[in-house]
């Protein structure tokens, strides 16, 4: 009778066979419920990626969805260029991120995406108008208006030398604290323009830009709105000639003066340069130059404050740019791309980042408009606590042209023709000629 | 039986030997090798060049939402829109003075690097071509940087000297010069390099007939440099102009068409319309606008450049 060993050779052989094979079957149940790809912004914060990346992380872990995510730069156009060809080509990530205008130049790309938006909506309450303007078209959400590269493009001005050049003590009429000051009316588009008169003659001059790119037709097209001048209706009708125009026309025509001379030449990064290099009062711009500052001349960043845009005859207006996720018709697995830009736009994501971009990104919810990393980011202490829109600051989101269909807006707001008319107010020609030369531009807008 | 006497009928040969026959001769012709060799370039041109050239034809013949056939409605309406006749005129003003100041520049640069003898020839050389060298991309930033409201290297000389600072990208004509100027530095060591090469090809034996027959300097360089290199200089500067006439990357990055679209060329302005606005027929109209002007340049300047040759073969 043969003995019977307790583990036979042929048994050990299977048994470590079987371990092998176990990681394999391991992994393989990871990505079980198929894959999905999306394509994030390149945070300019590089914190803002490394959260990004944890969270999808523990999304993909949770869900054993395999998810590949790519961080695209907005540097050199990259993202919007990468936008475009994955339209045409009908091939690319499953979801993707969309900056302001894009939206809507891909929207018949896009799948529709009211089922993610009313959850987020149910739980969260409504967004502001400017994302319903950029993202819903024909009564459906075609992308969800996210947090991540989300910005509001209010002033940012030197505490002391408004103060002592102009007279304006900014932190106490937008103070750090809840319920803000009566002061804070006082900041008009007048009060502004002496401002700026005041601070150019001491060689400070606030550093507004009228280029051709984003940062300069926010800020114009938000002037524009306080004044309630249109260029062009929903209707598809000129709106130039109208008296709010010249009203508006003639007080640009003042602030013209009082701008750098070549500020016709300004680009994004201009007006972050003209005030870390401390040669200006003021800018329009989100945190970002300040966070640059705070880095690279901290005592410049200590005497800076955010606060909101002044105050025009049809109110205040705050110049709001919207980022976006969007799922493409083509992707093969649209479900799981909902859901996980669903999980990322969920209250504690969105505060983790908030939190990790030094308070850079905006939720677009009004609810999440509390979290406490405005009020603590410092130095100094409250700088950018009025960055994010406060029911005190009795301000609205506004994008520039949006009073015209977006198929109109987004050719003025790309061709910069807002900012172009203060331009060409600046180099001395008159009103006339510049309602002139805007009626001509925007005949072929609204062909 | 074999019997000494045998008539040599037809060989007949089976298909396929017959077949293999063919095409080992094919192989074996110089011209079918070389086909072959060419064939991989020739599919990357027809991917990348022949291609979205068709297609950009056929896109600027649609409507701005790409739905419906408008033939050439883009075309006729670029043309009555003063800001694309400004665009026009701003791409013939930035290419043909681009082009002249840098075949000027490169033929001056070249006779001087001529009469430079042996090793020093060669490190002059050199540094001259870093323009050309030094991707363009980077070069222009470190331009703009040159040029900054802010920080430019410019006005800080200036204001040491008491003159005011100067905004170099912020009024109109300054900004055209400006993005000129950065075209000619990247562009002339181009043509330095492709004349000296010419004039080192230009017989020693000419120079000497000319000396004896009493010609000075400047009769030397119009009757016996300037008509030998005629050739040369005519594809260069073709050659220059369509480069120049689609450049990019110098505006897009100094001054993105601005101040006001005073400095806004073809590709630029394509860009802005096509990709920014989103009407991409537009956009693809305002690229192809170039293509009938070279080709007539292009024309007329090897026409010329084949005449010539005829007459010296003759």
């Amino acid at each position: 009778m043969v003995a019977s060993h307790p583990l036979s050779r042929r048994k050990a052989l299977k048994l470590g066979a079987a371990a092998a094979a176990l990681p394999l079957v391991h992994v393989r149940a990871a990505g079980a419920a198929g894959k999905v790809s999306i394509g994030f912004w390149d945070h300019w914060v590089p914190a803002g990626n490394d959260v990004m990346k944890k969270q999808v992380a523990a999304w993909s872990d949770k869900t054993k969805v395999d998810v590949q995510a790519d961080f695209i730069t907005s540097v050199g156009n990259k993202l919007l260029m990468t936008m475009a060809a994955e339209a045409q080509a009908n091939a690319g990530h499953d979801a993707l991120a969309f900056t302001t205008w894009n939206v809507l130049n891909s929207a018949d790309k896009l799948e529709p995406i009211d089922d993610v938006m009313k959850r987020l909506t149910d739980e969260f309450g409504p967004t502001n108008h400017v994302c319903e303007y950029l993202a819903n078209t024909k009564g459906h959400w075609m992308a969800v208006p996210i947090s991540s590269g989300t910005q509001m493009k209010g002033p940012c001005g030197r505490i002391s030398v408004l103060r002592d050049k102009a007279g304006i003590d900014v932190t106490a009429m937008f103070p750090a604290r809840e319920g803000g000051d009566p002061t804070g009316d006082n900041w008009t588009y007048d009060t502004m323009l002496k401002a700026a008169e005041a601070c150019q003659k001491a060689n400070m001059t606030f550093g507004l830009g009228l280029g051709q790119t984003a940062d300069s037709v926010d800020m114009v097209g938000v002037m524009f709105r306080a004044f309630g001048a249109s260029l062009v209706d929903g209707e598809g009708n000129i709106t130039v000639k109208s008296d709010e125009m010249r009203q508006f026309l003639e007080y640009a025509q003042k602030l013209a003066k009082f701008m750098p001379a070549d500020a016709a030449s300004y680009d994004d990064a201009s007006n972050n340069r003209a005030l870390i290099s401390g040669k200006s009062a003021l800018i329009f711009n989100p945190p970002s130059a300040w966070a640059v500052a705070k880095r690279d001349n901290p005592s410049l960043a200590a005497d800076c404050w955010t606060f909101p845009a002044p105050i025009g005859p049809k109110g205040r207006f705050s110049p709001y740019l919207p980022f976006f996720w969007g799922v493409w018709k083509f992707s093969r697995n649209k479900e799981a791309a909902k859901d996980l830009i669903a999980y990322l736009s969920e209250r504690k994501q969105v505060e983790e980042r908030c939190v990790a971009t030094n308070g850079y990104d905006l939720p677009p919810f009004d609810s999440m408009l509390d979290f406490k990393v405005w009020e603590e980011a410092e130095p100094p202490k409250g700088t950018l606590y009025n960055y994010p829109m406060r029911p005190w600051h009795k301000t609205q989101a506004s994008i520039a042209a949006s009073e015209a269909a977006p198929e109109v807006a987004v050719q003025i707001y790309h061709r910069g023709t807002m900012p172009t008319m203060v331009a060409k107010l600046q180099s001395g020609q008159s009103i006339k000629d510049v309602i002139a030369w805007a009626q001509e531009e925007l005949e072929g807008f609204v062909r | 039986m074999a019997d000494g006497a045998t008539i040599a009928g037809p060989v007949r040969r089976t298909p396929n030997v017959a077949t293999r026959g063919s095409l080992r001769r094919w192989f074996g012709r110089k011209s079918s090798v070389g086909f072959l060799m060419c064939l991989p370039l020739i599919v990357l041109i027809a991917a990348l060049v022949i291609y979205p050239a068709l297609y950009a034809i056929y896109l600027s013949m649609l409507n701005k939402k790409m739905t419906q056939f408008v033939g050439l409605s883009n075309y006729a309406f670029l043309l009555k829109r003063n800001t694309f006749q400004l665009v026009f005129f701003q791409s013939c003003f930035f290419a043909v003075s681009a082009v002249i100041l840098k075949a000027t520049l490169g033929f001056i640069l070249a006779h001087l690097l001529h009469n430079i003898s042996g090793g020093h020839q060669r490190i002059v050389r050199g540094m001259l071509l870093t323009p050309w060298v030094i991707p363009l991309a980077l070069s222009t930033l470190g331009w703009q940087w040159l040029f900054d409201s802010s920080y430019s290297a410019f006005n800080w000389v200036l204001n040491a000297f008491g003159i005011a600072s100067v905004p170099w990208l912020g009024e109109r004509w300054i900004a055209r010069l400006c993005v000129i100027a950065v075209n000619v530095w990247y562009g002339t060591p181009f043509f330095m390099i492709m004349y000296l090469a010419a004039l080192k090809s230009v017989p020693e034996e000419l120079y000497e007939a000319a000396t004896i027959d009493g010609a000075n300097a400047m009769q030397k360089l119009f009757f016996v440099t300037l008509p030998m290199m005629r050739n040369i200089i005519s594809i260069t500067v073709l050659f220059s102009l369509i480069v120049t006439f689609a450049d990019f990357d110098i505006v897009r990055i100094l001054t993105a068409g601005g101040p006001q679209d005073m400095t806004h060329i073809f590709a630029t302005y394509a860009f802005e319309v096509g990709i920014l606005s989103g009407d991409i027929p537009l956009g693809a109209s305002v690229s192809l606008f170039m293509l009938p002007i070279l080709s007539i340049c292009a024309y007329f300047v090897l026409r010329g450049v084949t005449r010539r040759s005829r007459e010296i073969a003759a």
